[in-house]
């Protein structure tokens, strides 16, 4: 690589994360993607190393790019559990919560983690652009809404050592944070905000700091902790990772209702399998009377996870019953550490009871000959990877 | 606490014809009124000692024959001191025109033009008879339409076709086109241009030449539906409207309470239940019906926070702004209009010399300004019901447009000098006027807003223009008057199929009700 970068005649359409410079100098393959509208790394070095680094050592993924919106005032609450579908009350403060949230058909328009950062002041991360959304529905509320997106760096710190290694940082106690604790540190003698969460199923942390503290974040980390194997990870470990854990992927699993154009192609929180975010006994939530409807009429489709036989991973196939398509996967893999062919699928009622038989018409190409597998699947109940240093308090040190 | 089946808020028109419906389909059913007198905007209003004038509206006139005889509201006290009236458009020069349904005469009027009307009041009849079949129904939805709705679209869909094809061809051509262009083609007078003009924006922010005012137009003008085209004045000033229906709503069994407004809706879980009055009184009752406009309903009575986004923002996004204001003169005597005769004066008396000077007047409203050269929809009632002033004195009313809702710098600091320049235009006309003055008052849309409880002073309750009519008015989710918060309902101008003192909302708002009851 040349030591001078050469003079650009365009105006570069992504823009370079904080953590930007560390990544391009650890990105072997130059497999660069866009994630929303910022360069982010499809993969650094090798997928399944990089894999293999979350499953047992750490995993480093810069996570930036996520849309962040500060919600403070003194309606932040009423606010927020008007937008959201879960009772925000009982996120407390210093803790985070995983939530969804629905246009008035009842459709998810996103999902997203609520850090409850002090009284009346909260963070939102989202997959899609809510800062519209969000004022709207500000509307007869006193709050403030800020898009900080530019503001917040942020890293994940992902697998089995993780703890271990942020540790090295002189984070006091770490290891006392319970699963969705978020807590005060500082770095450098500035404030660093952590929160035991993550997007691998995993043991693992986030990290979020001051843009122009990024870098050095970056290199004290990877430089201190280095006993414990951190690896930079692009997106494409971490799909592997949240796949093997049962986690969606908005705009894979499910269409952003805002972002659907055809009538019938969003999902329900219902029929994404998340039920238990949806809080009826508060009186008004956005989606709240579609929602009722539903539960009184049924569903249209059931979220299933399916164990597939064989190896070829069922990437967008038709899932049959007797022959008649009833469903179709929106993420699939192979699970290398749960050995198992997982795939997430959309079913259509009534299918997709745990443990119903159902065929994958798997389709894959070999060297420019389809080929195609009628592979038998059952729907399992739950993801394969669960391990029980997910949960444990203190966290394990290794 | 009291409990009723239905709490009607507002004792306007639209309030008491839903009121009368329920009660007359066995409910217990409860009005409460902010004002001292039924009616909403078609009340009386005493602004000078002994002086009374309409406060808002001062015509009837879409009110079909139909519901008022359903309503029997003769047997309660409505008489007309004048049917089915002509329109004076004024002329400087004293050369009146006058429109008397579909025969126009005086101000050298063409026989081409005499011809034309007739034609276009059998082509605009025509319109206003398939509109008036979609008024007195709740407006189809397009989306998750059910049978009733289907068949609500067909039957609308045949009876255009039935107007023959030619006709229909016209509908749709010009529907959607503005008054200016469809009136120029027709019409080679100025004056007749510029009075038929009028009723296309009175009431309205918009211009002749804003496109939709073909629309407004025969929406005004819903009387040609039954054959009559003229303004009907009610003996004892509007306010006798409102007392009418209010002694049918009476012995129907309705209860009416004057003199306290509703506060608040108050919900119980995701329910109305009840309503909340400014004296700390709760009311109870199973369903609530708002004939309040749907930006008081939503964001006051209700608050946006107890609503989901979407409908906050839909109704936030409603444009509700009149151009409309009101001047009030008490009068010494009779005005003495160039070349008018007395009969004339207890016509309507319009000023829109022409369609530009229209288009000009609403040029002002777009700055926040107020035209000098207004256009003037002028009633003197004390013609035809001199009770309503001592003896020998007069009362003039005026609509008057344009005038903004918030006036640059402030309607307090500018409020004599726009009374002072209306006059000047109108005494263009009678020359005499100012000096028989009295007492003047002015409402401006402000007051307009404040005295009858309107947002924005418009007595639509939200403009009559494309994105607010049909199946989108006052907002999709709330288009057959029931709205997303189970058990509330909406009753009033900003319903399908808008203002006017046609009592249409109300009646097919109360039809909505009586389905839900029955259905669950």
């Amino acid at each position: 690589m040349s030591k001078t970068a050469p003079d650009r005649t365009v105006e570069p359409v992504l823009l370079p994360t904080p953590f930007y410079p560390c990544q391009l100098a650890a990105n072997e393959l130059h497999d660069w993607g866009d994630w929303n509208g910022y360069i982010k790394a499809g993969s650094y070095s090798d997928v399944e190393l990089e894999y293999f680094a979350i499953r047992s050592s750490c995993g480093v993924f810069d996570l930036s790019p996520m849309n962040k919106y500060r919600i403070s005032g003194p309606d932040a609450l009423p606010y927020l559990n008007r937008l959201l579908t879960r009772d925000v009350s009982k996120v407390r403060q210093g803790r985070v919560g995983y939530s969804v949230w629905c246009d008035e058909q009842g459709q998810v328009m996103d999902d997203g983690t609520l850090f409850h950062l002090g009284e009346n002041d909260y963070r939102l991360c989202a997959y899609s652009r809510a800062l519209d959304w969000l004022s709207w529905s500000a509307l007869g509320f006193d709050v403030t809404i800020v898009d900080e997106t530019e503001q917040v760096a942020a890293l994940a710190l992902q697998g089995p050592t993780s703890c271990s290694a942020l540790k090295t940082l002189a984070l006091d106690d770490l290891q006392t944070m319970k699963p969705f604790d978020l807590r005060q540190y500082q770095f450098e003698g500035e404030p660093m905000l952590v929160s035991r969460t993550g997007f691998t199923g995993d043991l693992g942390y986030e990290v979020w700091v001051a843009p122009d503290k990024a870098e050095a974040l970056w290199h004290a980390f990877f430089s201190q902790a280095k006993d414990y194997m951190p690896k930079p990870i692009g997106t494409d470990a971490l799909d592997i990772a949240r796949i093997e854990t049962g986690f969606l992927q908005a705009g894979d699993d499910f269409v952003p209702a805002e972002h659907a154009v055809r009538q019938g192609c969003t999902r329900s929180p219902f029929e994404l399998g998340l039920d238990w975010l949806v809080d009826f006994s508060k009186p008004v939530f956005n989606g709240r009377r579609a929602l009722m409807r539903e539960r009184e009429q049924g569903s249209r489709y059931r979220f299933a996870i399916l164990d597939v036989e064989g190896n070829k991973p069922a990437h967008h196939s038709y899932i049959l019953h007797n022959g008649k398509p009833v469903g179709t996967v929106t993420s699939a893999g192979w699970c290398p550490t749960a050995k198992t062919n997982i795939a997430f699928a959309q079913l259509e009622m009534p299918h997709g009871a745990v443990g119903e038989q159902l065929v994958a018409e798997i389709y894959y190409q070999r060297e420019l000959r389809w080929n195609k597998v009628m592979a038998p699947c059952t729907v399992v109940k739950g993801a394969p990877f669960n391990p029980e240093r997910r949960r444990q308090t203190p966290a394990p040190a290794l | 606490m009291t409990s009723y089946d239905v709490i009607v808020i507002g004792a306007g028109h639209n309030g008491l014809v839903c009121a009368i419906k329920l009660a007359q389909a066995g409910l217990k059913v409860h009005v409460v009124e902010a004002n001292e007198t039924a009616g909403g905007a078609a009340n009386n209003r005493e602004f000078a000692p002994g002086f009374t004038t309409p406060g808002c509206a001062q015509w009837l006139t879409q009110m079909s024959p139909e519901l008022s005889r359903e309503l029997k509201l003769e047997q309660h006290g409505l008489e007309f001191v004048g049917s089915n009236l002509p329109t004076v458009a004024l002329a400087a020069d004293g050369n009146a025109l006058i429109i008397d349904g579909e025969s126009v005469s005086g101000a050298n009027v063409s026989a081409k033009d005499q011809q034309a009307l007739k034609d276009f009041r059998r082509l605009t009849g025509k319109f206003n008879r398939l509109l008036y079949k979609a008024f007195s129904h709740r407006p189809p939805r397009l989306i998750e339409a059910d049978f009733a709705d289907r068949w609500q679209l067909l039957q609308l869909g045949l009876r255009m076709r039935l107007m023959g094809k030619d006709d229909m061809n016209e509908l749709l051509r010009l529907g959607l086109n503005n008054i200016y262009d469809l009136l120029n083609e027709w019409f080679e007078h100025p004056g007749l241009r510029g009075a038929l003009s009028l009723d296309a924006v009175l009431g309205t922010h918009l211009g002749p030449r804003s496109p939709n005012t073909v629309f407004t137009y025969l929406q005004r003008r819903l009387a040609e539906a039954w054959g009559e085209g003229g303004v009907y004045q009610v003996k004892g000033g509007l306010g006798s409207f409102g007392d009418a229906l209010a002694a049918a709503a009476n012995a129907a069994g309705v209860s009416i309470q004057y003199g306290n407004a509703v506060s608040q809706i108050t919900m119980t879980q995701d329910r109305v239940s009840g309503v909340t009055l400014s004296d700390g009184q709760s009311l109870t009752s199973r369903y609530v019906v708002s004939n309040a406009d749907p930006v008081t309903t939503f964001s006051t009575l209700l608050g946006y926070q107890n609503v989901e986004t979407d409908t906050a923002r839909r109704v936030s996004q409603i444009r509700c702004k009149s151009g409309a204001s009101k001047l009030h003169l008490a009068l010494d005597g009779l005005p003495e209009f160039t070349g008018l005769s007395l009969e004339d004066l207890g016509h309507r008396l319009v000023v829109a010399p022409d369609m530009d000077y229209v288009e000009r007047a609403f040029n002002s409203v777009k700055y926040d300004e107020y035209s000098p050269r207004p256009m003037m929809d002028i009633s003197i009632p004390t013609v035809r019901d001199p009770e309503l002033a001592p003896a020998g004195k007069h009362v003039l009313s005026a609509i008057v447009q344009h005038a903004p809702f918030s006036l640059e710098g402030g309607w307090a600091a500018h409020r004599d000098q726009v009374i002072s320049d209306w006059v000047e235009c109108m005494a263009q006309y009678a020359p005499g006027l100012r000096e028989q003055i009295i007492s003047a008052e002015l409402l401006t849309p402000e007051d307009l807003q404040d005295q009858y409880h309107m947002t924005g002073g418009h007595w639509d309750h939200g403009e009559i223009s494309f994105d607010q009519v049909l199946m989108m008015r006052p907002f999709p989710a709330a288009a057959q008057y029931e709205t997303p918060v189970a058990g509330l309902f909406l009753c009033g101008a900003g319903s399908h199929p808008g203002g006017g003192l046609m009592g249409l909302a109300g009646s097919n708002a109360a039809r909505q009700v009586n389905e839900t009851e029955k259905n669950g």
